[in-house]
């Protein structure tokens, strides 16, 4: 084995090679690339802050890991994109976070169209106690008006996208509850999807999911980065350095290094994030 | 010695286990023995208890004991209560487990446990001396003695049981799913009545089958307000359906048997035992199908 | 992708939607505070024209303005007070049966889950069928042993304080008895709790140095449960207070005007003597019911307040 992978202590095991793709450097991205803002971002949880002064370039249609020890703020950031925080009483920013021009802190901003935009994918899988079809069904009802036609469509195009739709085509209107947990992230990832987001949100998508099911849903993050935007939490470096163009390192708080993954994993300008990448801690 | 002094303790703590068996066999024993005395007496006969439309057994010579005008005269609170218990109850409970700020679920849960813990007589004494004039004011087809005001204070005296229950089901409906709705761009309103409500729902059931039993069984507050003239069902069965008028439900019938002066062995008397039994048969299947609800749906979602 | 039309349309809807039910909620909330405020209102504006030391010094009369609540207070007190002490320990050794004793059997534990669905069955069922059942167990005692007014068996006489006849008849410790029925399934439940919520890792420390299950339970899981278990108690206290249906069975419409001198005595309690005001035909004994109930109510709440000084007091943290 070359490239990242060799010199990482390897305790997963070797899945196939993702297929190479240009990797652009952040400040020659052109303009139109870039998804998401992130400029001198604060947050708190009540008088505890969580994230001091981030700033960071999410581009477009490329996949975005976020790595760092438990409690770096990874997900509190992620959770931040698609307004999640509003839920927990006491979250609060400062500073700048822009999904292409639009303010995702104004107070104002329509939360539900945003969610619309910005999908998520929780890290255990919560399919809700409905039948499959009813979990994909459930979004896009709340958003359209549908036809019968356009929505069985709809749930087949889902199913497909998440490499679903051959193992349930024949028992949709069985409660999703009876699918396996590999199967229940995927329906998860279909659910998110069906919506017709631009970007995908996955808060350690894989950490509750065996091996196989875990190869899967990195190859599932493959395909799908052509047409989405993804950014993905994860605890498991190999897992960063396998699937992502870029990668951000948090650690307490701050925003350490981020650039494209293979500069991160091969050549970190910072010694923290060596070590980090090292296993030397967390 | 240790021994010993062992087992009696185990000993005294089953005999405290069998005294609950003992009661709800006793329950069940002397209604039995009850109801077939009862039916063992010339006047009645079992067909008419169960089929009859007409009970009249204290109005002179010719006596009647069908049930059915006192199991209408209990519907008809009963169905009162709950319109009022159960839709205000269940949004309630929303409220207080989607919606509430902290400080409004502490004035809130208080208020509704002063609520149940207030005695039922004080709700009749309500039902007369307030919700009545306040009826007739509003309509004066309203007797002194009527359905409706009984109804109304059932159902007040309900509401703290279904909103408790109904929130206890509601918010032990996990996390996740709630973020996962709201995730995919549902409103408040949208991610309570499509995800939570639903995955709650054997909860909500039990809970609404558990204040239909109450109410069901409910005494002092139809006995002061609903009145002692049993519907007649047989001469005009529409006025089954008419809240205004004055309705003996099958606990109020007891009453007026108990705080009379009749013979401990005559018709009548016994025939509140018959009605003990029906009333009994009633509240227990509830009971019982409510708990088979909840513990058949609890796994929905786990 | 920027939304048709046909999305934001549906938008505005959705968000109209949920505004119009946050207000719906409130609504309802308010609806809950207006029935306490109006039920209270109503009753200390009727009440308080009789409300005096001589209401709670005398006995019931015909006429309105000379009434007092004092034999159904102290009725009251005394039935309460047989109800405590013969639920507690049945409650409690229930309690402690189905959560510290728990069987591994399998016939054994059906018959624990039989048990614990009986109890759930019987706090369903409603307080006049409680009376009736006490009426036939313990008034009459099933007719086994004679009829009240010709007792089979007797101790000493009706003067003196421990005077105590079989069968029961209309009598105190009859009506404390039947009380304690209407109220176990409310001790044992909420003993469970306490019993549960007592952590784990103390009772299998105690075990762990060689203690028997009953002693684990007398020495540690039983003192730490007490203040949950007193809680409870008090409520179910507070409910037994304020039952009239089955005491309106055993003892019926009496006109008592003297206080309880012994367990065979008759009596009354205060809602049963609320209820019989309430039903009088004058007016003004509308008044002299409104009155009782504010007496009632002020017991009530002093016995909440214990219950909840308890619970702040004595809540330990255990681990």
């Amino acid at each position: 084995m070359t490239g990242p992978l060799a010199t990482m202590p390897s305790s997963m095991p070797t899945t196939r090679p993702i297929t190479p793709h240009r990797l652009a450097e952040p400040g020659h991205a052109p303009a139109e690339d870039l998804a998401i803002l992130i400029d001198g971002f604060s947050s708190w949880y009540g008088e505890l802050q969580a994230l001091r002064d981030l700033t960071l370039r999410i581009p477009a249609q490329r996949v975005t890991a976020f790595i760092g020890p438990s409690g770096c703020g990874k997900s509190t950031l992620l959770r931040w994109i698609n307004r999640m925080n509003d839920l927990v009483p006491g979250a609060r920013a400062e500073g700048a976070l822009k999904l292409h021009d639009w303010d995702l802190l104004d107070k104002r901003a329509d939360v539900v169209e945003l969610r619309m935009r910005v999908g998520m994918v929780f890290q255990k899988p919560n399919p809700f106690p409905k039948s499959i079809y009813e979990n994909i069904a459930f979004g896009p009802r709340l958003h359209r008006r549908l036809r019968r036609r356009e929505l069985d469509e709809l749930v087949e195009q889902s199913l497909r996208q998440a490499a679903l739709w051959d193992e349930v085509k024949d028992r949709l209107r069985q409660s999703a509850l009876g699918l396996s947990g590999g199967q229940q992230q995927r329906l998860c990832i279909a659910r998110a999807l069906a919506v017709g987001p631009e970007v995908l949100l996955m808060d350690e998508p894989c950490s509750a999911l065996d091996p196989k099911s875990t190869a899967r849903v990195e190859e599932l993050i493959a395909e799908l980065r052509q047409r989405y935007t993804i950014v993905i939490v994860t605890h498991n470096m190999q897992q960063a350095a396998r699937v992502s163009d870029y990668t951000a390192f948090l650690f307490q708080g701050e925003l350490i290094e981020h650039g494209p993954t293979d500069r991160i994993f091969m050549k970190p300008d910072k010694q923290q994030t060596e070590d980090y990448i090292r296993g030397r801690f967390g | 010695m240790r021994a010993a002094s062992e087992a009696a303790v185990y000993t005294a703590l089953i005999f405290c286990g069998l005294f609950s068996l003992c009661t709800t066999g006793a329950i069940i024993a002397v209604l039995t023995v009850e109801t077939i005395e009862f039916f063992r007496l010339p006047e009645v006969t079992v067909v008419d208890f169960l089929t009859g439309l007409k009970w009249s057994p204290l109005l002179g010579t010719e006596k009647h004991f069908g049930i059915w005008p006192l199991v209408a005269g209990t519907a008809l609170v009963t169905v009162i209560a709950m319109g009022l218990a159960l839709p205000l109850g269940l949004v309630t409970a929303i409220y207080l487990s989607e919606y509430a700020r902290p400080a409004v679920r502490n004035v809130l849960k208080p208020t509704l446990e002063v609520i149940a813990g207030i005695p039922t007589v004080v709700f009749g004494y309500f039902a007369l001396t307030v919700i009545t004039p306040g009826l007739q004011w509003f309509h004066p087809g309203f007797g002194v003695y009527n359905a409706m005001s009984a109804g109304l204070a059932v159902g007040m005296m309900c509401l703290p049981i279904v909103t408790s229950l109904s929130e206890d089901a509601l918010r032990a409906v996990p996390r996740s799913l709630r973020e996962g709705a709201y995730g995919l761009g549902g409103t408040r309103l949208e991610v309570s009545t499509r995800v939570v409500l639903p995955a709650a729902l054997s909860g909500i059931i039990a809970a609404f089958l558990l204040a239909i039993a109450r109410a069901i069984g409910e005494t002092m507050i139809v006995a002061l307000a609903a009145g002692s003239a049993p519907l007649q069902l047989r001469e005009r069965p529409l006025s089954a359906l008419d809240p205004r008028s004055e309705v003996q439900p099958m606990t109020g019938y007891m009453v007026q048997i108990f705080l009379g002066d009749t013979s401990n062995f005559g018709v009548e008397y016994r025939s509140s035992y018959a009605v003990a039994a029906a009333l009994f048969v009633l509240t227990f299947a509830l009971t019982i199908i409510g708990h088979r609800v909840r513990v058949r749906f609890r796994q929905a979602y786990e | 992708m920027s939304p048709g039309p046909n999305i934001l349309a549906l938008r505005a809807r959705r968000l109209r939607r949920d505004r119009l039910f946050v207000l719906v909620c409130v609504a309802s909330a308010f609806a809950s505070l207006l029935i306490l405020g109006l039920l209270l209102a109503s009753i200390i504006a009727k009440g308080m024209t009789h409300l005096d030391l001589s209401f709670l010094t005398s006995a019931p009369s015909r006429r309105p303005s000379d009434a007092g609540i004092y034999p159904a207070l102290w009725g009251s007190i005394w039935v309460c007070m047989v109800c405590a002490l013969t639920a507690v320990p049945l409650g409690v050794g229930t309690a402690i049966l189905l959560e510290e004793f728990k069987p591994r059997g399998r016939w054994l534990s059906r018959a624990h889950g039989f048990v614990q669905l009986n109890i759930t069955n019987l706090a369903g069922v409603p307080s006049i069928v409680y009376g009736i059942l006490g009426l036939t167990a313990f008034v009459n005692m099933f007719g086994l042993l004679g009829h009240p007014n010709d007792p089979a068996w007797e101790l000493g006489t009706p003067g003196n304080w421990y005077y105590l006849r079989l069968p029961l008849g209309r009598s105190v410790l009859a009506g404390g008895l039947t009380l304690m029925l209407v109220v176990l399934p409310v001790v044992i439940i909420s003993a469970q709790e306490a019993l549960r919520a007592v952590p784990n890792s103390l009772r299998q420390g105690a075990l762990a140095l060689g203690s028997t299950r009953w002693q684990v339970v007398r020495r540690m899981t039983l003192p730490a449960a007490v203040p949950g278990i007193m809680t409870g108690t008090i409520l179910a206290m507070s409910r037994a207070i304020g039952e009239a249906a089955p005491v309106l069975v055993i003892a019926g419409i009496v006109y008592i005007t003297f206080t309880p001198e012994h367990l065979m005595d008759d009596f009354t309690v205060m809602p049963l003597q609320i209820f019989n005001w309430a039903q009088r035909p004058q007016e003004e004994f509308y008044r002299v019911a409104a009155t009782g109930i504010l007496v009632l109510l002020a017991l009530l709440l002093t016995f909440n307040a214990v219950a909840v000084f308890i619970r702040y007091r004595f809540q330990r943290p255990l681990s």
